[in-house]
């Protein structure tokens, strides 16, 4: 059974015509350490993909996809990257479900086009960080 | 959730991760997630709730300088 309903197909669909390149949604998971959030996440990223040609899924088994895993800096399951014309940093740990999964169609977009949709003071700023930054969102779904 | 990607792929030295914290309870326990969203930067800047791009864009800075005072 599908976990998107028609009417939430039919409006990502509407969104990711928005979409200028390739992205793809690399999904690690493991159904031995987390069986159900893993099929869950995986239904959801191919589901989110069938609506777009520009968008493919690859899974991975950080176990086995030792390299890849490293690669990514992924160490849990269920993660997902968001990658565009390259890797841009961008991760899901955890199925994104409510306002996350917003956040998920947002990322699809902006990777895709290859913008950030921030100031053009924001970007002047960010040229010019010292240090790198990793920024962790806590949420819940709801 | 939002300006933190979207910083990402404005800037090759930011990375932003989702995380769901009920799905990852050793995280938001090390990170004592009271409240959500919760952000964490670089470990030594963190806050509650969401911040207008500027004021965002602010502790992205101190994170990056390694400045943890807020």
């Amino acid at each position: 059974m599908a976990i998107l309903q028609a009417k939430d197909q039919a409006a990502v669909r509407k969104e990711f015509e928005r979409l200028t390149g390739p992205v793809k949604l690399v999904v690690f998971s493991q159904e031995l350490v987390a069986g159900e959030l893993c099929r869950q996440d995986e239904q959801i990223m191919k589901e989110v993909a069938e609506l777009s040609d520009q968008i493919m899924v690859e899974v991975l088994n950080p176990q086995i996809d030792r390299e890849r895993a490293e690669t990514y800096g992924v160490s849990d399951v269920p993660v997902t990257v968001v990658e565009g014309a390259r890797d841009y940093g961008i991760r899901f740990l955890g199925i994104p479900a409510g306002y996350e999964f917003s956040n998920l169609i947002d990322a699809i977009i902006a990777t895709s086009r290859g913008e950030a949709g921030l100031s053009e003071a924001t970007k002047a700023t960010l040229a010019t960080l010292p240090g790198e930054v990793e920024i962790k969102v806590f949420s819940t779904p709801t | 959730m939002r300006l933190a990607q979207h910083m990402a792929i404005a800037s090759d030295k930011v990375r932003a991760v989702a995380i769901e914290a009920t799905e990852f309870p050793e995280l938001s326990r090390h990170y004592q997630v009271m409240a959500v969203p919760k952000i964490v930067m670089n470990e030594h800047v963190q806050f509650e709730g969401a911040l207008p791009e500027s004021q965002f864009l602010d502790a992205v800075v101190r994170a990056a300088s390694g400045d943890g005072s807020r």
